[in-house]
């Protein structure tokens, strides 16, 4: 049976950083990958999504209505734009951050109040965590992606996979240690 | 040895395998990152071409003079690069020469979504569509085997899907297949007309019904036979999509070689299977010629024209199924729109424009700017495609001045798209006495599809030094004169407010060109890492005056304003346009990261 994953968040926030480490890990592991990016105008501070399935054999990447096993929203407004599209009885990952739209900016739009709760309360498997915070705990509030990594992996019960050997290939030596860190952070959340 | 690749890097890597020794591209999205990896190996000269056009022509230059060749783009390039395109379908080849169209079903990044599956017919060219990763690799090479068996470009198309979706490719080695003699041959490649004449003949006569053939014979068209209720006939992101939804309830024709279509194959499948379902984002272009045969299929009916078709939206037609249930959710998300950056040095200008509101009208371009349209600054009537900034303009002007309207036209375009075609609007301008004024927004790089050199930024696509194209220079030289040229720092308001109230005062084109690097530059980032601008709480009155610029730094949290540190560079746009000097602009020492 493949296993559908919805990463989404904002531009900038290092979710396509995320979804190349993913996708490395699984075939690794022997799995056939499919990741699907998102982006262009996106990449200015616009809603971004990548969709990754893995399992014997896929097709298409593309998720639809009801279809996503895991929702992985990098910021809280993200997972109600995007929560349509996660399975009953799948799992939401939440990142309690908020980045404030620029309709939000403009006064033009409200930025709720109560999203994590109402996620809480609708949804049956919630798993909500402060990944800024975390990040910072480790001492680089950029890495807070790679606590969402971290959260991920477990979630999915994928912890056998050298995760850390990949983070080191895709960033930069000089931050190895703190991403590391933030990884095993996320890891320990659960 | 496999590696996962998204279908861009599939492209280059087969580029390189094919021994391609000549690639050239304008960048845009989805196809941008073709020529990005295609300029890693060292094996192939790689070119940021000014324009479509240009690197296709460039392209076939190469293929004339003997070697393999190709040309990448969006599907709009393409219609720049028409021109060349149709001719060159009447020339043929020396070396293989492969046209790559990155269409956009959906139009994730793009202002419209043809399908460039119609060319092919159009110029009669022959056309290949891969699937995946892997086909993207394979079917390059075909692509080149074909073009010169047959003496033909071949239009190799693909879609965002393909092109951005990363899937398991196994690698190859690179055949180096040199460098093939270049002999005089005028009849072939000097379309005058009596050789045109000729060659057109000789394209209907002989090559067309040689592809027609190889159509309905290669293995690139292939049948899978499973359950004989349902047949689906399908090609590229589709054909994966249709698997993905129905796998083995139905048998598949997939078209991997699709003008000339295969008549007989179509026939064939017919008799395998009930009832055929003809799978096929935007066009229907394979269900037209298959209707045409006197074959009873579905298509547009049921199928969506407009956007993509998703596995859920196969599964829904085809096998009758309703859309799964999700959760719902009593609170809906604000909209999260792309926006200027903080930081970008754009903003600065389209504030002062926003205050025109009354005066001016404002034609936009392709390109970050375009995003200047949006809330707050609302600057921008109209988008059109890449150079229309400048030459849409000088009509709107023209219809201003008849209606007396009184109001001025600023046409916008940035520093690749000056370039790529907003030069023939600014001659033309000249030319023919318009009052337009012309802004350039010179941000050194090609922003949008994510930071590629052009011929203003003094680097090529390798990163190495190239002579850096002034286009101060080129103003001047195409005759608009000194006052009428302003050169300003675009993070200075009061140089964007002065060039803007020149430009409303004088008589003839006006030109105001912003320099001012983008922000996202990272040795700009490095360089304004410690700046940033801090509101005075005291001091501030709440008024919001500074939410107007609509930086996404700005926020109001617990009634208070503030401005976030990570993002903003200290641009001091804010701090400009604040009535109450409530923001001040700091630079932290050593504090932070770089």
């Amino acid at each position: 049976m493949n296993k559908s994953l919805l990463l989404a968040g904002v531009g900038g926030q290092g979710i396509i950083l995320v979804s190349k480490i993913l996708s490395e890990g699984l075939m690794e592991e022997g799995f056939d990958v499919k990741m699907s990016e998102i982006h262009g105008m996106s990449q200015r501070g616009g809603s971004v999504t990548t969709q990754i399935k893995f399992g014997q054999k896929v097709y298409s990447p593309i998720i639809n209505t009801g279809e996503a096993d895991v929702l992985v929203a990098f910021e809280k407004i993200e997972a109600l734009r995007y929560i349509e599209n996660l399975k009953i009885s799948g799992t939401l990952i939440v990142n309690e951050e908020e980045i404030f739209p620029l309709p939000v900016l403009a006064g033009l739009e409200e930025y709720p109040d109560g999203v994590i709760e109402e996620l809480k309360n609708k949804v049956d498997h919630v798993i909500s965590i402060d990944a800024r915070k975390a990040a910072l705990d480790v001492g680089e509030a950029k890495s807070s992606n790679i606590v969402m990594l971290g959260v991920t992996v477990k979630a999915l019960g994928l912890e056998n996979i050298d995760w850390e050997e990949k983070i080191k290939k895709y960033l930069p030596p000089k931050t190895h240690e703190k991403n590391i860190l933030a990884f095993r952070k996320g890891l320990d959340t659960l | 040895m496999k590696k996962l690749m998204t279908g861009n890097e599939a492209i280059a890597r087969g580029a390189y395998e094919a021994g391609v020794l000549v690639a050239c591209a304008y960048p845009g999205t989805p196809s941008t990152e073709i020529l990005e990896n295609v300029s890693t190996y060292d094996e192939i000269y790689s070119e940021w071409s000014t324009n479509e056009k240009v690197a296709l022509e460039a392209a076939f230059g190469a293929s004339v003079a003997g070697a393999r060749a190709m040309a990448s783009m969006k599907h709009v390039g393409l219609n720049v690069a028409a021109d060349p395109f149709f001719t060159i379908a009447y020339e043929g080849v020396n070396g293989g020469l492969v046209v790559i169209t990155a269409d956009e079903p959906g139009m994730h990044s793009s202002q419209n979504e043809q399908d460039n599956r119609l060319y092919a017919p159009h110029a009669k060219v022959a056309l290949i569509e891969p699937s995946d990763s892997q086909e993207c690799k394979d079917y390059l090479k075909r692509a080149f085997e074909i073009s010169e068996q047959f003496d033909t470009a071949v239009l190799f198309r693909v879609t965002t899907r393909v092109c951005h979706t990363k899937g398991v490719v196994e690698l190859g080695e690179r055949e180096e297949v040199g460098i093939r003699e270049y002999i005089k041959n005028p009849k072939k490649y000097v379309m005058v007309p009596a050789n045109a004449k000729e060659k057109h003949i000789e394209m209907e006569r002989d090559r067309l019904p040689k592809l027609h053939e190889f159509s309905n014979t290669t293995d690139l068209n292939r049948i899978e036979l499973n359950d004989s209720k349902i047949g689906v006939v399908t090609s590229g992101a589709c054909y994966m999509n249709a698997k993905e939804a129905l796998g083995d309830k139905a048998s598949y024709l997939k078209i991997g070689f699709s003008y000339p279509l295969p008549d007989e194959k179509f026939k064939e499948f017919a008799k395998h299977v009930e009832k055929i379902y003809v799978i096929e984002e935007n066009e229907p272009y394979m269900e037209n010629y298959i209707k045409a045969l006197g074959i009873d299929c579905i298509g547009k009916e049921e199928f969506p024209l407009c956007g993509e078709i998703t596995p859920q939206i196969i599964r829904r037609i085809v096998l009758g199924e309703s859309t799964p249930s999700t959760y719902k959710l009593d609170i809906l998300p604000p909209n999260r729109p792309p926006a200027l950056c903080a930081g970008c040095p754009h903003r600065g200008i389209f504030y002062e424009m926003s205050k025109y509101k009354n005066k001016i009208n404002v034609t936009s371009d392709i390109g970050c700017y375009s995003l200047g349209a949006s809330a707050p600054l609302y600057v921008g009537d109209t988008v059109i495609c890449m150079g229309a900034g400048f030459s849409s303009g000088i009509g709107f002007d023209r219809v201003n001045k008849m209606a007396q309207r009184g109001k001025k036209v600023f046409g916008v375009l940035g520093d690749s798209t000056f370039f790529h075609s907003g030069m023939t609007g600014l001659v033309d301008a000249v030319y023919n006495k318009s009052d337009l004024v012309m802004v350039i927004l010179d941000n050194r790089i090609t922003a949008m599809t994510g930071h590629q050199e052009n011929p203003g930024t003094g680097r090529n696509i390798k990163g190495e030094e190239a002579p850096m194209i002034d286009i101060v220079s080129i103003v001047k030289a195409c005759g608009v004169k000194e006052e009428n040229i302003k050169v300003i720092n675009p993070y200075i308001m009061s140089q964007n407010k002065e060039a803007i109230k020149a430009a409303l005062e004088a008589e003839g084109p006006f030109v105001i060109i912003t320099k001012q690097p983008c922000a996202l530059i990272k040795e700009v980032q490095k360089k304004r890492a410690n700046l940033y601008s801090e509101v005075d709480d005291e001091k501030c009155t709440k008024c919001k005056t500074c939410f107007r610029i609509g930086c996404p730094a700005i926020s109001m949290v617990d009634n208070k304003v503030i401005i976030d540190k990570v993002q903003c560079n200290g641009c001091t746009v804010c701090v400009q346009t604040c009535p109450y000097k409530a923001i001040k602009v700091h630079q932290e020492r050593g504090g932070k990261n770089e």
